[in-house]
């Protein structure tokens, strides 16, 4: 998919996401919306993966580690074709696979996750398997940056680091705010890729909600012989809707009717705009 | 005497079924020494990991490595491995569904006279609670081989508590047939029934004995998998000797004289005593030392049979 397309696609996600809170009346929005175009990106243009096949041995994997904002993966798994569009319906009703986190019932998720600081370990373990084993998959992990305050995290980047797995990829959505307020104030992280280049791994910083900067950087790993790569994706939380960008009350707060016609209003104006032919962005 | 330890026999056992199975890894969180596996280490670097001192990590590694096809065994002190990794354990492990074999060593109180940091005397209750996650101690060398080599076949979260120093044999061969989560009845009876699992087997055999010098006859079954529980094997005990006691290296919170409990008080209710180490931080001192102060003994067990049979000697 061309970056255009791309951005018209992650535009039509962010909807979907939407209006799956709205009916459900629950759910991350903000972050949901924050990693849409890291996903999208991931999906339709860099990961080696068949809906048709889940669980092909070389396909690539994804974890999402940072769980909760499962919302924009629900959406593209469905859009994808992993499981039928109709079941984003029972997002977070009574008895369904697609609860608010990733559940491994569902195809194209790998492992559950929720608890946060857990994905990067799994990962690494993946990483390692098709090192030891001489098979070309990547393993890819996204990261929420609150979730970096976990200890965890950083054991297993120690490991990633010692085992020189560049065929794993951590992606940090950083979009500088968890539910209490900023990172900053609530567990300083700064200055984050310093930490991360200082564990021994090959650190790209680009801003997460540009669908070509992802392309490019995403399309580069691996790109360090014998170092995991790590991406700083500085987003926005709650980004392409207008009222709930960097707005830590967005965290999982839950769109009312009108402000969800607005949000799908704006959005609808971006996925017209890219879906046009010929015009510059 | 026995004086091959567990975990040696867990090294060996693996070392030799590594040869035909190359899914087999072994980690290690700095514990490749105390969990006996440097021989495993020294002979497949390629399957065997190291990760330092880190027991979330070792957990959430070994759950990659298991969703990739690996069969995993982590080898890691029971103390920290049960309690330091156990979210991992619950969601990396039983809720995602990965093949990861947790190898509790040094479980019980066998760091006795470090503390309780290092004692391990809750690890089988919160195993226990996780959904989908088997647990099970062996009670000698024998079993211990036979347990190893029927989890590489077995596909599922398994946590496997074991002591540190080398038991007495409670099996004359490993010439009998394992099955998990089917008791074994060690020693028919009809009077009173002791429960045992891992190293407490012993106690309860030789209690058998002094039961038997004092007219008792004593059923001993060794509960070495204690979920899923072979609750067939409790409900028959219950119904043919009337009288339960279990016996454990474990906290009297949750392990398994609660998961007896728990069968014997739905589907066959009749007295018992449940003999373990109470709600307390454990005394330090050498295995056998807490062991007898805490009544984890024959003579105890003897006394408490005598006692619920109303043939109490005056001591």
């Amino acid at each position: 998919m061309e970056i255009r397309e791309l951005q018209a696609k992650a535009a039509q996600i962010r909807m979907d996401l939407l209006q799956m809170i709205f009916r459900a009346k629950t759910g991350h929005t903000g972050g949901s919306l924050s990693n849409t175009d890291i996903i999208t990106a991931l999906y339709y243009r860099i990961m080696n993966i068949d809906p048709a096949q889940p669980k092909a041995a070389d396909r690539d994997r994804f974890i999402l580690s940072k769980g909760h904002s499962v919302e924009s993966l629900w959406a593209v798994l469905a859009d994808k074709g992993f499981f039928e569009k109709e079941q984003l319906a029972t997002f977070s009703q009574f008895g369904t696979k697609l609860i608010g986190h990733p559940n491994n019932k569902v195809p194209g998720i790998e492992m559950n996750t929720g608890a946060l600081g857990h994905g990067l370990a799994v990962a690494v373990g993946m990483a390692l398997a098709a090192k030891r084993d001489g098979v070309r998959y990547r393993t890819f992990c996204l990261m929420g940056d609150g979730e970096q305050a976990e200890g965890s995290v950083w054991e297993a980047a120690m490991a990633g680091a010692h085992y020189k797995l560049d065929n794993l990829i951590a992606i940090i959505d950083r979009n500088r705010l968890q539910i209490s307020g900023s990172t900053e104030e609530v567990m300083g992280l700064d200055p984050l890729e310093d930490k991360w280049r200082a564990f021994g791994w090959n650190v790209m910083v680009i801003d997460g909600n540009d669908m070509q900067a992802l392309i490019e950087s995403l399309e580069a790993v691996p790109s360090v012989p014998g170092k995991p790569t790590l991406v700083m994706a500085n987003t926005v939380k709650g980004k392409g809707v207008s009222f709930a960008e960097n707005v830590p009350h967005w965290h999982h707060h839950v769109p009312n009717e009108t402000e969800l016609e607005q949000a799908l209003t704006e959005l609808s104006a971006v996925f017209e705009f890219y879906q046009t032919e010929g015009q510059g962005r | 005497m026995n004086t091959i330890p567990n975990r040696q026999v867990i090294c060996d056992t693996l070392l030799e079924l590594a040869q035909h199975d190359r899914d087999i890894m072994v980690l290690a969180s700095d514990s490749r020494g105390s969990a006996a596996m440097a021989p495993f280490a020294k002979a497949y670097p390629d399957q065997f990991v190291e990760v330092g001192i880190a027991e979330q990590n070792i957990v959430g590694i070994s759950a990659g490595l298991a969703h990739s096809g690996k069969k995993p065994f982590v080898t890691s002190p029971a103390c920290f491995l049960s309690m330091r990794s156990i979210e991992q354990i619950k969601v990396d492990v039983a809720y995602s569904g990965t093949n990861v074999k947790l190898v509790g060593i040094s479980g019980g109180i066998s760091y006795g006279a470090l503390g309780m940091s290092h004692h391990s005397v809750q690890d089988l209750a919160v195993a226990r609670a996780i959904p989908g996650l088997s647990v099970m101690l062996p009670a000698d060398r024998h079993e211990t081989k036979q347990m190893i080599e029927a989890l590489v076949q077995y596909e599922g979260g398994v946590y496997v508590r074991i002591g540190r120093n080398a038991v007495e044999d409670v099996y004359e061969s490993d010439a009998y047939e394992f099955t998990i989560g089917k008791a074994v009845t060690m020693r028919e009876g009809t009077d009173v029934t002791i429960i045992a699992a891992g190293e407490t087997v012993r106690v309860a055999l030789d209690a058998y004995e002094e039961l038997k010098e004092a007219g008792v006859s004593c059923r001993i079954i060794n509960m070495h998998t204690i979920k899923p529980l072979d609750e067939d094997a409790v409900i028959h005990a219950a119904k043919e000797t009337g009288h339960i006691i279990t016996v454990e290296e474990h906290s009297v919170l949750g392990g398994l004289g609660a998961a007896v409990a728990e069968v014997v008080v739905q589907y066959a209710p009749v007295p018992m005593r449940i003999i373990g180490i109470p709600d307390e931080p454990a005394i330090a001192g050498k295995t056998a030392e807490v062991f007898k102060h805490y009544g984890i003994s024959s003579d105890n067990l003897k006394m408490v049979a005598l006692h619920m049979l109303g043939k109490q000697e005056k001591n």
